[in-house]
């Protein structure tokens, strides 16, 4: 006869993963899905027409969707250069710098602003951004601009907390060897303690990325949504995920398709930045 | 002799624990002073007073004083970072920074402003020559330091240290993780170099302290028990603690 606590253990532990199993059963999910509903307008217009093509008019056939795949990446390199100065410096002094207490009343802040919805982050960007840009440099408000200071300041919790691990995994040697060497603190931090840290850092500011290229709600209500490349900070665009948002509610057809195929691209832009980044990370590990 | 460090009655504690127990002690300029004592005796302790790592720990009291030259090195005036430039330290774990060989020994004279190439490829040369690890890397000075086994790994922390141009060498247990043939060089390359700098050896390998040192201190739970001429020392230990723990009958 079978010991009945065995079997229980055996019992759990199946469960478990079982359970441990379903979140890559739902990841694989979605990616069987969204490629099974956006590959075949790839297949009918042309990849070239799709990812390279100027005009997005789905009700006529015309599905570029080149303009939003550069808006998308001017919206994130705009947030990076807002948000990576910001967050390093930010890590830094964490790491560096700030007292057991400074640190205590920071950290939480900094878990806090990751918390925030991102429709408050559009709405305080609508109410205070939008109409100060709009009065002090011009156009509309709903800008390039305006929608890079917000997700700046959006992506900032996640480059500031991998940044800090990064830093703060530099062996505490290294910078004794520094400091014997008569180096002094900042010497000690970009000489030493910053270049040891460095692909722990990109792999912050990647991810940084991916978060920002990611972010819809946010970037709906505040970047204007207009289908054409931006030629200036102030001139209003739509990102791929703005586009999906936008026109799901009431597409239908081909031009439902063609929003997966939007999804498609964005899916394949998210997952080379995740691999680069955990290439990043593998690296630091290797070291 | 000359003295180029002293202590005067100094005594530190962590919180409440008393880790150096009044030292007074004079170092002779020139000379490879040997500190030796069992783990917690106090010996490394003394040596992060003089170079002023003890800055990097938290609750630590000190009293008394350490001077170099006659001038106090505790005092509020002293800059700790030019006190280090100084006093160079080769600390037990070879350290060197993820960089190439020759940024690591480049490292120090750049915090210091020089950014000649010239001059800091006959300082790179001249420490590297110095330290007896030279011929082993003079082809491939721009590859990871990290590469070098622990035995260069160490010569070239004595050639970074030596680069500084220090007047003091302090070198904490440097041959702790080092096989007998590295250990060799370093002795060597430390004769040396005593005609130029003050060295103080850590070593908890009285073989070594007597082989190389010209002056030996037993340290003993904070206390230094004994201090005088290597041979003195060696052959005729004042105090029994000492026999003992030359002998090896604790440690």
């Amino acid at each position: 006869m079978i010991d009945r606590t065995v079997l229980k253990e055996h019992l759990v532990k199946w469960v478990l993963v079982a359970f441990a199993l379903s979140s890559l059963l739902f990841l694989f999910l979605i990616f069987i899905f969204i490629l099974a509903e956006g590959l075949p307008l790839f297949l009918k217009v042309g990849v070239n027409k799709i990812i390279f093509g100027m005009k997005w008019a789905p009700t006529k056939g015309y599905f570029g969707i080149f303009p939003m795949i550069i808006s998308s990446f001017l919206v994130t390199i705009g947030a990076l250069i807002i948000g990576a100065p910001l967050g390093l410096s930010c890590a830094i002094y964490l790491s560096e710098y700030a007292g057991k207490r400074t640190k205590m009343l920071l950290k939480p802040a900094i878990e806090l602003l990751a918390g925030i919805p991102s429709v408050v982050f559009g709405f305080l960007g609508v109410i205070y951004i939008v109409p100060l840009v709009r009065s002090y440099l011009g156009g509309s408000g709903f800008s390039l601009i305006s929608t890079s200071l917000v997700l700046g300041v959006m992506i900032l919790p996640t480059i500031i907390s991998i940044s800090f691990d990064a830093l703060v995994s530099v062996p505490r040697t290294y910078r004794e060897g520094s400091a014997a060497m008569g180096a002094t603190k900042w010497q000690t931090i970009y000489k030493v303690i910053i270049p040891s840290a460095k692909s722990g850092i990109l792999a912050s500011f990647i991810l940084g990325m991916g978060r920002a290229i990611g972010e819809t709600m946010a970037v709906i209500m505040i970047a204007g949504n207009a289908l054409k490349i931006p030629t200036s900070i102030l001139d209003p665009l739509r990102t791929l995920t703005g586009n999906i948002a936008l026109e799901l509610a009431y597409a239908t057809g081909d031009h439902r398709l063609g929003l997966f195929s939007t999804g498609v691209v964005l899916m394949v832009i998210i997952m080379i930045l995740n691999y680069v980044a955990n290439f990043g990370i593998k690296r630091k590990i290797a070291k | 002799m000359d003295t180029k460090i002293a202590t005067d009655r100094l005594r530190l504690s962590f919180g409440k624990t008393e880790v150096l127990k009044s030292i007074t002690i004079k170092v002779h300029r020139n000379t490879i002073t040997g500190f030796m004592g069992p783990s917690g005796s106090g010996k490394s302790t003394l040596i992060s007073v003089i170079n002023r790592m003890i800055d990097f720990e938290n609750n630590v009291r000190i009293e008394g004083d350490a001077t170099i030259d006659g001038t106090s090195i505790l005092d509020g005036s002293i800059n700790p970072i030019e006190l280090r430039r100084r006093v160079g330290t080769v600390f037990a774990v070879p350290i060197p920074l993820p960089r190439s060989i020759f940024e690591n020994i480049a490292y120090g004279p750049r915090l210091k402003g020089t950014s000649d190439r010239t001059t800091l490829h006959h300082l790179v040369e001249d420490s590297l020559k110095k330290a007896f690890l030279w011929d082993e890397v003079k082809d491939r000075l721009g590859t990871s330091a990290l590469k070098l086994s622990g035995g260069q790994q160490q010569r070239l922390c004595l050639a970074r240290t030596l680069a500084l141009k220090p007047e003091i060498i302090l070198l904490d247990e440097p041959c702790s993780g080092l096989d007998p043939i590295s250990t060799a060089k370093i002795e060597d390359a430390l004769s040396e170099l005593k005609s130029e700098y003050t060295i103080i050896l850590v070593s908890n390998n009285t073989k070594q302290i007597a082989r190389i040192s010209d002056f030996s201190a037993f340290f003993y739970l904070g206390e230094l028990i004994e201090y005088d001429t290597t041979e003195k020392v060696f052959t005729a230990p004042a105090e029994t603690k000492t026999e003992d723990y030359i002998q090896g009958k604790f440690g």
